[in-house]
């Protein structure tokens, strides 16, 4: 049995079978409530994904994610709204405020010692909620309503339908974008900085480079996931991008398995669905979330799905087949 | 102008309180106790359950209750501090830092949504409000009761002072911070100390809670969210680590915070807080008062 479960998490398909569940599961259920259940379960793997990069693969706590979720979604809105931009005309600029808002969030903290990271990261979510709340442009504590949906040339997706398809186009690429970025030279060196930063910067990784590189891709995916969040929604307020946001998706993370994407992915769809499952035990939902991040670290720190399988999978095809080997520097 | 100041003392020494747990149990074993901010919330609590149970003797009372609440409560938060150590922490002791910096934020979330289980959602208006006689001083209008709050903070961090730099526990606790293997072979029982500084560190957060109710008047199960940030910036401010620094940051912060108020309006207080938090770890990272930390491999 449990070499049955290790060869299915190792299986290479697996990233297609996923997508395929995506594609599929409109035909079983198609109700706009279901529809809507997955489209933000979606939106919430490519969240956890993007966190993923920042506290998996480089092992930094971001305690403020939702941060770059509320500028993705602010800044898109924004243009869309007052501007009559299209909203995929925003994604550069959206890429642009997130690149920034990482650089002045991650620049002077990632110096210093990891743990004030976590803090100042919970600070900085805390700023960005409290100015959207204050300033006129962002339309105050009642937010931006009337966003429009996605349309591509004269193709209209905002039906729920076309939504949720576009939803999983975009959230498969995020997806695997992210894979694809921690196997990469520069995710090795994640990985490294994770395991042992004072090792890697001996061996010549500039660590604060790569930790800063880390926490912008991180921004990025987070920002972009704002997009279609607002899209979603047609309306944002600063109520969505509390605290308790950061701290679920952080939860899906640490609970699906640090580092690990596959993880992360169930992880996601986990906390997100769950919710809806449970809706008549809403009061107890975040407590046992609470308590299930201290019972994972203490008795699994792993992660349901462990990052482990994926890596000897590597080494497995490296042996069986010695015309693609990897070279690992 | 003097008014300013006086608001600035006064909500820092509320920092202050909550910052010194913080400190403390950093200096020791270097860990971000996140949900410190919400023993300050459960102080707050226990105070209101204690003040709701006592009813109209607590009322006729006034002060005295307070004070008697104050203590009880103390001992309360203290135990669960206790608790909180020894099932969340200490499992993990000596397990990579980001396992127990997720574990800290699981601490705190479980706090507060088991606080709003008990409690409920709503906030809570405190049975016992300090307002009265007000007096003028170098035209700032401070109440009495204002300056017994201020009092009973100073009075706090003079025993910890002293418990920290004239006991036993106190020695063995510098011995843990400079080098907790050496203090193990040297015989102090380490996890009895660390257990003991989470006992003092949040009972001094439970009587800032217990405060901070009887002086605003309205508890909710959020409250320790943005004070924990706070006590945070307040330690960093004056040199995490340090217990003089983080009296003096949290004074600071208030004096900050009043006068940002000012200038800025009050709905800025937060983010100016910690626009300057982000400001002063990248130009003094060791606070005002810290030694240069060194990591060591």
């Amino acid at each position: 049995m449990a070499s049955k479960l290790s060869s299915l998490m190792e299986n290479r398909y697996l990233g297609w079978i996923g997508l395929a569940i995506a594609l599929l599961a409109p035909f079983v259920s198609a109700t706009n409530y279901s529809l809507s259940v997955m489209t933000s379960a979606l939106l919430f793997v490519m969240l956890a994904v993007g966190l993923n990069i920042v506290v998996g693969y480089c092992g930094l706590l971001d305690l403020g994610y939702a941060a770059f979720f509320a500028i993705g979604a602010y800044t898109s809105g924004v243009l869309a709204t007052r501007y009559d931009w299209s909203l995929l005309a925003t994604i550069p600029v959206v890429i642009l405020a997130a690149v920034i808002a990482g650089v002045v969030i991650g620049g002077p903290t990632l110096r210093l010692r990891s743990d004030y990271l976590a803090i100042v990261t919970l600070g900085f979510g805390e700023i960005i909620r409290i100015t959207a709340n204050n300033l006129e442009i962002t339309g105050g504590p009642s937010g931006i309503f009337g966003i429009p949906g996605i349309s591509i040339g004269g193709l209209d997706l905002s039906s729920p339908v076309a939504f949720y398809y576009t939803c999983v186009v975009a959230v498969a690429l995020a997806v695997l974008g992210a894979a694809r970025l921690g196997r990469s030279r520069l995710g090795r060196a994640w990985r490294f900085v994770r395991e042992d930063e004072d090792a890697a910067e001996a061996m010549g990784i500039h660590t604060y480079k790569v930790k800063l590189a880390a926490y912008i891709a991180g921004a990025i995916w987070g920002g972009l996931a704002g997009i279609l969040f607002g899209a979603q929604l047609t309306a944002i307020s600063p109520q969505s991008f509390t605290f308790l946001w950061s701290a679920l998706i952080l939860m899906a993370v640490v609970l699906g398995g640090m580092g690990s994407t596959p993880g992360v992915v169930i992880g996601a769809i986990f906390v997100s669905v769950l919710p809806e499952l449970l809706r008549g035990a809403a009061d107890y939902r975040y407590f046992i979330f609470g308590v299930l991040l201290i019972v994972v670290m203490i008795f699994r720190p792993q992660g349901v799905w462990p990052t482990h399988a994926v890596e000897r999978s590597a080494r497995k095809r490296r042996t069986d087949d010695d015309s693609t080997v990897e070279v690992n520097q | 102008m003097s008014q300013l100041i006086w608001n600035g003392l006064f909500v820092g020494s509320f920092y202050a309180l909550v910052a010194l747990g913080y400190s403390m149990v950093y200096g020791i074993i270097k860990l971000l106790n996140f949900a410190h901010g919400d023993i300050y919330m459960l102080g707050a609590f226990a105070g209101f359950a204690m003040l709701t149970v006592a009813g109209g003797l607590a009322t006729s009372a006034g002060f005295v209750a307070l004070l008697v609440v104050l203590v009880l409560a103390m001992l309360v938060t203290g135990t669960a501090g206790l608790i909180l150590e020894r099932v969340a922490y200490r499992p993990l002791r000596g397990a990579p830092r980001l396992s127990v910096l997720i574990t800290a934020v699981g601490a705190s979330f479980a706090l507060e949504y088991g606080m709003r289980l008990v409690a409920g959602p709503n906030p809570e208006v405190y049975p016992v409000r300090l307002s009265g006689t007000t007096v003028h001083v170098l035209g700032a209008r401070i109440t009495l009761e204002q300056l017994a709050l201020v009092g009973i903070a100073i009075a706090l961090m003079a025993g910890l002072q002293y418990l920290v730099m004239g006991t036993s526990t106190g020695r063995a606790m510098r011995a843990i911070s400079m080098d907790p293997k050496a203090s193990l072979f040297m015989g102090i029982n380490v996890n009895r100390v660390i257990s003991r500084t989470f006992f003092i560190g949040s009972a001094l957060a439970g009587a800032a809670g217990v405060m901070a109710g009887a002086y605003y008047g309205k508890i909710d199960f959020l409250m320790g969210f943005i004070i924990g940030l706070k006590a945070f910036t307040a330690a960093v401010i004056g040199g995490i680590g340090n217990i003089k620094g983080a009296m003096l940051g949290g004074l600071t912060l208030g004096m900050l915070e009043s006068f940002g108020t000012a200038w800025l309006g009050g709905e800025w207080r937060d983010v100016f807080a910690f626009a300057f938090l982000i400001l002063f770890l990248t130009v003094r990272p060791t606070g005002i008062l810290g030694e240069r930390v060194t990591e060591r491999v």
